[in-house]
C-alpha cells in the first residue's frame, strides 16, 4: 500500500479508545474471546439481515433457497481468505477478477481441445499460480507497490482473455467438470460451500496459529522491524501472492463450472467485492490486523444482503451501491464512533 | 543538453515521435497534421481526466472514482438537456462542473475528515457513483436526437483550426500546469504528497491539500462528462467504464510517483498521447482493438518498473526505510 502516509495509519484516535482491530496477543485463545468485538457485532448484523429476510421474503426460509443463497458468496469467499492475508501484510491484489477471467479462459480453450476435467482444473490451478507468480515477483523482487501493479496485471490479464476470446464465449465444458460449481456433497450442502468451510478452517489455522500466520502480522504491523527480525519479509509476501493467484484460480474453476461459459467479462468487478468482504470482515486496510472469522461472517453477510435483494428484484447495479456504501460505512462508524468517545472523555 | 536528453518527458516524446513515425510506415498519412490534430482531440478527455488524477496521485491519493463521476454527472446534464432543452449550455456545463466537485468532494471529505485510505473511499464511491448514474436513468439511454442541435454541436465547433474539445484540453493543461507552479496550493500538493510528515512541520494542511485535489478532480471529471457526452452523443449508466484506470496508466507513463510527490504536467499529457496513439493506430494497422487492454496493462507495469529504477538510482529506498520509522511510534504509542 504506498498511498498511506504516516499520519493516516492509525485512524483510531487516542489511546483510551479501545482499539477496533486489537491484534490478539496470544495464540490458540478461544473461539469466543477471538470473536470478541467486531466479529460479534458483525454476527448481530448477519442475524438481523436473516431475520429482515425471512420476514421481507416467504422464498427465504427454504433449505434449498438458502443453498442455492451460498453460491452469492462462495467463489468470492474463496479468495477473499487469501486476500485478507495479503491485507493483512500491508499489500493488496487488484488482479483477482483478472486472474478468474484469464483461468477460465484458459480452461475454455482447453475445453475446446478436447481436454478432459482433471487436465482443466489443473490448468485452472496452474494459471491462477502463474498469475499471483507475476505479481509476487513484480511486488517482492521487483519491489514495486502492489497496487499499481496489480492495476497493471489486472489490465493486462483480462486483456489477455479479450485478446483471445474477443466478443465470443467459450462453451461445451465436459459433463463431469460442472460438479464443481453444480454439485453437491451432501444434502443441500454443495460442494462450494464445502469447499468454503474447509477453506475457512484451512486458513484460520495458518493464519492464526502458525508461524507463518504470526510473520504476515508483524510484517503488516512494521515491515521494518520485521526485517531486523529476520523475518523474510519479501520471501512471505511472495508466498502470499502465489495463494492469493491459486484461491484465483480455484474460483475460477468453481464459477466456469457454474456458468458453463467463459466470457472476457466474466466476474467483471469482484476486486471489489473480496476487498470489501475483507475490510467489512475487520481486516484493516492499513495492514496488522484481522481475522479469518471476521472475512467468514462478512461473506455470509454479503451474501444474505444481495440474496435478499435479489428476492426482492433489486437490479444488480443497485446492489453494487450498498456494496460500496457498506464499504465505506463499516470503515467509518467505527473512526466517528471512536471520534465520539474520545470527545466524552476530554 | 545531456541532462534535457536523460529527461523523462523528452524520452517519451521521442518514443511518442518514433511510434508515429513507425506507424506512418504502415498506414501512409498517419502522421499527418490532420490525423495528428485527430489523434489530439481523440485524446483530449483523457488528457484532462489524467490531469485530474495526478492532482490527487500528487497528494499521496488515488482517486478510481474519476469515470464514474464522470458517468454520473454526464447522465445528470443529458437528462436535464432532454427534459429541458430551454436550459443555456453555459448553465449545464457549470452544472456538470458543480456536481462533480460535489462528487468530489465527498471523497476528499472521507479522506480528509475521517482519513479512510483513498483506494478504499474511491473503490467505494466508484460503484455508488455508477449505480447512482443507474438509478437516476433507470437504466436508460439519453441518445442523440434528445439532445438539442447546441449541446451536441458545440465541442466539434472549429476555431482557430482546432475542435473546442481540443481547446478545452488546452486550457485545462495551461490551468492546472499555472496553478501547480504559482499557486501555494500547487506548492502544497508536492510537499503534501513528497513528505507528508515535513509539510505538516511547515505549516501545510496536508488532509485540506488532499481534500481540494479531489474536488478539483471531481470538477475537471464533471466538465469531461459534458464533453464525453457531447462528443460521443450518448450517455448511458456503463459509459468511461474501466476510464480509471487509463487515467493512471496516463499518469504513471508520463512519470507521476505513484507514492506522491512527483510528476509534471507535460509528462501526464505525454502519457495520455501515449496511450491515445497507441489505441488509433492499433486499427489503422489492422490489429483487434481487443488487444488495447492488454498493450495498456502491459505498458502500465513497464512504466513503474521504469520508475522503481530511476527512484532506486537516486537512493530513495533508504528514504524508504526512514519513512518507516514513524510507523514504530505509532504502533507503541
Amino acid at each position: 500500500m504506498t498511498t498511506q502516509t504516516p499520519e493516516t495509519r492509525n485512524p483510531a484516535p487516542a489511546e483510551g479508545s479501545a482499539p477496533r482491530r486489537a491484534i490478539p496477543d496470544r495464540l490458540g485463545t478461544p473461539f469466543a474471546r477471538i470473536l470478541r468485538r467486531w466479529e460479534v457485532l458483525l454476527f448481530g448484523v448477519a442475524v438481523a439481515i436473516f431475520i429482515a429476510n425471512a420476514l421481507a421474503s416467504p422464498y427465504f426460509l427454504n433449505i434449498w433457497n438458502l443453498s442455492d443463497a451460498t453460491f452469492n458468496f462462495t467463489e468470492k469467499a474463496l479468495i477473499a481468505f487469501a486476500m485478507a492475508l495479503l491485507v493483512i501484510s500491508g499489500e493488496i491484489d487488484l488482479s483477482v477478477a483478472a486472474i478468474i477471467a484469464l483461468a477460465s479462459t484458459a480452461m475454455g480453450a482447453a475445453a475446446q481441445a478436447g481436454i478432459g476435467t482433471a487436465g482443466l482444473v489443473a490448468i485452472g490451478l496452474g494459471v491462477g499460480l502463474g498469475c499471483g507468480l507475476v505479481n509476487g515477483f513484480l511486488v517482492s523482487v521487483m519491489r514495486l507497490p502492489s497496487i499499481v501493479v496489480t492495476i497493471g496485471t489486472m489490465s493486462l490479464y483480462r486483456g489477455i482473455s479479450y485478446i483471445v476470446l474477443g466478443d465470443q464465449a467459450y462453451g461445451g465444458y465436459p459433463e463431469s467438470f460442472a460438479f464443481f460449481g453444480q454439485g453437491y456433497v451432501l444434502g443441500p450442502i454443495s460442494f462450494e460451500f464445502a469447499l468454503f468451510a474447509v477453506a475457512a478452517i484451512l486458513f484460520s489455522v495458518l493464519l492464526h496459529a502458525t508461524n507463518f500466520g504470526r510473520q504476515v502480522f508483524v510484517i503488516g504491523n512494521n515491515d521494518f522491524a520485521a526485517r531486523f527480525s529476520g523475518i523474510p519479509v519479501e520471501r512471505v509476501k511472495f508466498i502470499l501472492f502465489l495463494l492469493t493467484g491459486l484461491m484465483s484460480g480455484i474460483a475460477a474453476i468453481c464459477l466456469t463450472s457454474r456458468l458453463g461459459s467463459t466470457r472476457p467479462s466474466i466476474a467483471q468487478g469482484w476486486e471489489l467485492e473480496v476487498v470489501t468482504m475483507v475490510v467489512l470482515g475487520g481486516v484493516s486496510i492499513l495492514g496488522g490486523a484481522g481475522t479469518i472469522g471476521g472475512v467468514v461472517i462478512a461473506a455470509f453477510v454479503m451474501g444474505l444482503v444481495t440474496f435478499g435483494l435479489g428476492l426482492l428484484n433489486v437490479p444488480g447495479i443497485v446492489m453494487s451501491i450498498f456494496i460500496g456504501l457498506l464499504l465505506i460505512v463499516t470503515i467509518a462508524l467505527p473512526i466517528i464512533a471512536g471520534r465520539i468517545k474520545a470527545m466524552g472523555k476530554s | 543538453m545531456a541532462r534535457f536528453l536523460k529527461r523523462r518527458e523528452t524520452l517519451l516524446f521521442l518514443i511518442i515521435a518514433a511510434m508515429v513515425a513507425a506507424f506512418s510506415t504502415r498506414a501512409a498519412g498517419f502522421a499527418s497534421p490532420d490525423n495528428l490534430g485527430r489523434i489530439f482531440n481523440d485524446t483530449a478527455i483523457l488528457i484532462i481526466l489524467a490531469l485530474a488524477q495526478m492532482m490527487v496521485i500528487l497528494t499521496k491519493a488515488i482517486d478510481l472514482s474519476v469515470a464514474a463521476n464522470l458517468a454520473l454527472t454526464g447522465m445528470a446534464i443529458a437528462m436535464i438537456n432532454a427534459a429541458f432543452p430551454a436550459v443555456p449550455l453555459p448553465f449545464l456545463i457549470l452544472a456538470a462542473i458543480a456536481l462533480g466537485a460535489a462528487l468530489g468532494a465527498v471523497n476528499g471529505f472521507l479522506v480528509w475528515r475521517l482519513e479512510i485510505p483513498p483506494i478504499v473511499v474511491t473503490l467505494g464511491t466508484l460503484t455508488i457513483y455508477r449505480g447512482m448514474a443507474f438509478v437516476l436513468s433507470g437504466g436508460a439511454w439519453v441518445n442523440a436526437h434528445q439532445m438539442t442541435p447546441t449541446f451536441l454541436d458545440v465541442p466539434r465547433a472549429v476555431v482557430l483550426g482546432l475542435p473546442v474539445l481540443s481547446w478545452c484540453a488546452i486550457a485545462v493543461v495551461v490551468f492546472i500546469a499555472a496553478l501547480l507552479r504559482y499557486s501555494p496550493f500547487g506548492r502544497a500538493a508536492y510537499a503534501a504528497g513528497g513528505n507528508p510528515v515535513a509539510a505538516v512541520y511547515a505549516g501545510i494542511d496536508v488532509g485540506r491539500t488532499r481534500y481540494r485535489a479531489f474536488v478539483l478532480s471531481g470538477a475537471l471529471a464533471g466538465l469531461s462528462s459534458y464533453l464525453w457526452v457531447s462528443r460521443y452523443a450518448v450517455a448511458y449508466v456503463d459509459i468511461a467504464n474501466g476510464f480509471e484506470l487509463d487515467s493512471v496508466a496516463a499518469c504513471v507513463i508520463g512519470g507521476v510517483a505513484i507514492a506522491g510527490g512527483v510528476g509534471t504536467v507535460i509528462g501526464t499529457v505525454l502519457g495520455a498521447l501515449f496511450l491515445g496513439v497507441i489505441k488509433n493506430a492499433l486499427p489503422v494497422i489492422g490489429i483487434s482493438p481487443f488487444t488495447q487492454m492488454a498493450i495498456s496493462g502491459s505498458v502500465i507495469i513497464l512504466a513503474v518498473l521504469f520508475n522503481a529504477r530511476r527512484e532506486r538510482a537516486r537512493g530513495r529506498i533508504i528514504l524508504r526505510d526512514r519513512a518507516a520509522a514513524p510507523r514504530a511510534q505509532e504502533v507503541s504509542a
